[in-house]
């Protein structure tokens, strides 16, 4: 006999009595305190169910809200039983009502033999810890909190703000240093004893008692004076999410919890048939004597925290709508938007597609349909290819396609043509790599079959629109990879530009782009653009491309007079 | 949102209160048990009419969840539908001759069950049609995810409708009584919604699925909405205000986090296409009894005419919670 063990209970008491009666029959005392709100009758019940066992005591009653003094008194209280009445008691370790011992008793008892002298409890200074939610650290130590947290949220923010405005301070007793910690600890009858015990103790009271969380930081700190051995780490495996509150441990935790080699855990959904049937019967594994390694537990706890507060990067679903900028990622991976390259080069989707290994769809916006890679008329997703769904929410639309595809990248191009609603968006968004050879639309124009008189009016509306694009593409808040050339700067150079832009899309493959894409007829284009010139419209976007001077691709090898190099 | 606005809403959920307690009278007992219901219990609320195919399998469904007490409405069923219910133990049921229509689609009668029967209760509110599916259904009963919420002091829970349908013509593979309709439509999209925010009450729109893609690619407005609460931990002074979309106090619909995190969602598995899908929608056509003068069946009709199969190379066929989790579909949100 030389663990005994004190148990905090308010709710479940069938369950908190079976894990009692499960350690009173391994040989170790035990405590039992029970909330003082629990009613009359669920409390004589509990008492009833354990009246034959040896060995377990009730201890006087306090009313334990969360973060007030009567917790600690409880603990005092039951903690004095238990050195009162069970004199062979070494270790008390403090237990709540939901925990579940995961490891045969014995195993506890040899682990605290082997450590006759250790304090096991989570002893940290305010500076040093990370997880006090609401910000109040030291704080919790030098201010009053008359308000209950829980009932009265606005009080209790308020008195906070007004005192740290006053520059209200409490005063820390003399030799006091303030340590936060896990409530659940394991200390030894000298330790405990002595804090019980000391002169000090109504003092020590007194200030603890209009401690914030007194639970957290009454023995944590106190422990500090007078023992010489801390362990500073909580036997009990207890995670906490992002609002302070335990996890609760269900029965499909099985195998995690068997894995973690840890001696108790909390919190037990009272409901979990299986954890408590297979961790209180008797013939549990016997495993190696391995010490509490609660990692895989930990890493699942701190993955549910991070997609709490972060989220999957580019999702928009019914329960993560993030507003403006805190998206943490509009779109879910990097693509690229083309603008006048299909219009420059002809067949430049499959060059791309084969040059670049990704995805190349068509004018995804074109306004009579989403021209889908392959000319599928429903894609990734089920997404369909109708112009009307897609122009009800372009935006949706959009992250719906990349998110839809992860792991591809997609490109698509993009016009004057097509519907421009989406534009604002793809500028905002970092993972956009946009290029756009300003003025290529013209190409078309050019070899089109049509009066001139149309094709003029055609040439003023695409630049009206085009220019509109370009401006919002050199907004100030633009996060989107922009590169705009002129076609005529272009047309001058294409490879390096062709070059940079593969790059960026594959970055791990090495090879020099060989195989240019061909480039569509310009002969007599800088007179094309004369005649508009000369007809009253004003072609600007396409850069420098003088009447008669027609750009010439430098000669390559014989035989592929239009090949770029 | 100013004084006024919240005044006005808290006007407009009086005025669906008031407008429910005044349709109680629509409605009569058949079999009523609510004094077996205890003050822990987890109740599910649903209209029917002529539903008796499907009910065996829906109340074995959430029976197997863990709820412990039904309350229908039934509207007018000749199919046998309201004697099966008031055979069965943990069933109440009501009957009305009503109009569906006028009770704003059920909604009223189920605002009235709910403000007398399930105040201080968690409650479903689904049709007979819809599953719900929600972060680890398949190793934890509905109590864990309610105690759960308690816990985390989250009132509504959100599950978003995810149409299910066969492979090939939906009168392919006929439905038997007791089946479970998720063998036979078990097929769903898995990437082709819309949302955006309702700013007047605070929810989330959201539309899209194979019946948007089918139906309604040139008035994409009038799409059916898929965002829904199903699940609520009632109190006497809410309202649902249009079918399960949406609730008062607004509070209730800030289901999703815009912080850029994600909280815990589920889904409604809407098992509405199976071979019974025509002849129903035929019925509700002529009923005129349907949202917006029926648009929607009527949509359906002449899509169904044609060539009724949802089935496209790209839908997901549908294995369990965490292929809709990977989706993107729902989340776990914190619960681990």
């Amino acid at each position: 006999m030389s663990v005994g063990f004190v148990m905090l209970c308010h709710t479940a008491l069938d369950r908190a009595a079976q894990v009692a009666r499960h350690w009173a029959a391994h040989g170790c005392p035990v405590v039992i305190h029970v909330d003082k709100r629990v009613r009359r009758r669920p409390f004589e019940r509990m008492r009833r169910d354990l009246e034959g066992v040896a060995d377990i005591r009730f201890s006087e009653r306090f009313s334990c809200e969360w973060g007030t003094w009567g917790l600690v008194a409880a603990t005092q209280a039951a903690s004095s039983l238990m050195l009162h009445e069970f004199p062979g008691v070494r270790h008390v370790y403090l237990a709540s009502g939901s925990c579940l011992p995961l490891r045969p008793v014995t195993e506890l008892v040899a682990y605290l033999d082997g450590r006759p002298r250790t304090d096991f409890i989570e002893s940290v200074t305010t500076e040093d810890v990370g997880w006090t939610v609401g910000g109040l650290n030291i704080e919790r130590f030098t201010l009053r909190f008359p308000f209950s947290w829980r009932k009265q949220r606005r009080l209790f923010d308020g008195y906070v703000r007004l005192q740290r405005n006053l520059r209200f301070r409490r005063r820390i007793p003399k030799g006091l240093v303030p340590h936060l910690g896990s409530q659940w600890w394991c200390l030894t009858r000298q330790t405990l004893s002595a804090i019980l015990e000391s002169p000090d103790r109504a003092e020590h009271d007194r200030y603890f008692q209009r401690v914030w969380i007194p639970d957290e930081s009454y023995f944590q700190t106190l422990v500090r004076q007078v023992s010489a051995n801390v362990e500073s780490r909580s036997l009990t495996l207890s995670k906490f999410d992002f609002q302070g509150k335990p996890h609760i441990f269900y029965d499909d935790h099985l195998q995690l919890l068997r894995k973690s080699d840890c001696f108790v855990a909390r919190k037990i959904w009272p409901q979990a048939d299986k954890l408590y049937r297979t961790f209180l019967s008797a013939d549990l594994g016997k495993q190696a004597a391995a010490e509490p390694n609660p990692g895989k537990i930990d890493r699942l706890f701190a993955k549910a925290v991070e997609r709490r507060t972060k989220g999957r990067a580019g999702l928009y679903m019914q329960s993560r709508f993030p507003k403006s900028n805190w998206e943490n990622g509009m779109t879910a991976a990097p693509y690229s938007v083309f603008q006048g390259f299909a219009d420059l080069f002809e067949n430049f989707d499959i060059w791309l597609g084969k040059v670049a290994g990704t995805r190349v769809h068509g004018h995804l916006f074109a306004p009579d349909r989403v021209q889908y890679a392959g000319g599928e008329t429903v894609y990734n997703g089920a997404l369909s290819d109708s112009a009307g769904l897609r122009d009800y929410n372009p935006r949706s639309f959009l992250v719906s396609l990349i998110w839809n595809t992860r792991g591809e990248r997609q490109c698509f191009q993009f016009g004057p043509d097509d519907v421009q609603d989406i534009a604002p968006f793809l500028a905002r968004d970092p993972n956009a790599q946009i290029s756009v050879i300003s003025g290529a639309w013209a190409v078309p124009l050019f070899h089109a079959n049509a009066n001139f008189g149309e094709i003029r009016k055609e040439a003023a509306r695409m630049q009206k629109i085009e220019a509109e694009y370009l401006d919002i593409l050199r907004g100030a808040n633009v996060k989107a990879k922009v590169r705009i050339w002129t076609l005529a700067e272009f047309v001058e150079n294409p490879m390096e530009p062709l070059q940079t832009i593969i790059d960026e899309i594959s970055p791990r493959s090495l090879r020099r782009v060989t195989e240019a894409p061909r480039m569509a007829d310009l002969a007599g284009f800088g007179q094309f653009l004369q005649n508009l010139r000369n007809q009253g419209m004003q072609p600007v976007l396409m850069g420098d491309f003088p009447a008669g001077d027609d750009p010439r691709p430098q000669p390559s090898r014989r035989g592929r007079p239009y090949l770029v190099k | 949102m100013g004084i006024l606005t919240t005044y006005r809403l808290r006007l407009a959920r009086k005025r669906w209160r008031i407008r429910a307690f005044r349709k109680r009278r629509e409605l009569t007992p058949v079999v009523s048990r609510v004094m077996n219901i205890r003050a822990s219990d987890l109740l599910l609320v649903s209209t029917i009419r002529n539903e008796k195919v499907r009910l065996p399998w829906f109340l074995r469904y959430y029976r197997d969840l863990g709820v412990n007490h039904f309350l229908f409405v039934d509207n007018d069923s000749d199919d046998g539908s309201r004697e099966y219910l008031a055979e069965q133990a943990d069933v109440s049921v009501w009957t009305t001759k009503h109009s569906y229509k006028r009770s704003r689609f059920g909604i009223d009668w189920v605002n009235w069950l709910l403000m007398r029967y399930a105040h201080g209760h968690w409650a479903v509110v689904v049709d007979p049609d819809e599953f719900l599916v929600y972060p680890f259904c398949d190793t934890r009963p509905l109590r864990a995810l309610t105690d759960w919420l308690d816990a985390s002091s989250i009132k509504s829970f959100p599950a978003m409708m995810l149409d299910m349908y066969p492979k090939g013509p939906i009168s392919r593979s006929p439905y038997q009584e007791g089946q479970d309709p998720l063998d036979i439509a078990h097929w769903f999209d898995s990437g082709n919604y819309t949302m955006t925010k309702n700013p007047s009450y605070g929810n989330l729109w959201i539309q899209g699925g194979p019946r948007a893609r089918m139906f309604f690619g040139d008035t994409p407005e009038r799409a059916p909405a898929l965002n829904k609460i199903p699940l609520v931990k009632w109190h006497r002074s809410y309202a649902y205000v249009s079918s399960t979309h949406m609730l008062l106090p607004r509070g209730l619909n800030f289901v999703y986090d815009e912080w850029g995190g994600e909280k815990a969602s589920g889904c409604l598995l809407h098992a509405k296409f199976i071979d019974t899908f025509a002849a129903k929608a035929q019925e509700e056509m002529d009923r005129k009894q349907h949202y917006a003068n029926s648009h929607e069946y009527r949509a359906y009709q002449e899509g169904m005419a044609a060539s009724p199969d949802f089935w496209c190379k790209w839908s997901e066929k549908y294995i369990n919670w965490r292929q809709l989790e990977i989706l993107g579909l729902m989340s776990k949100g914190n619960w681990a």
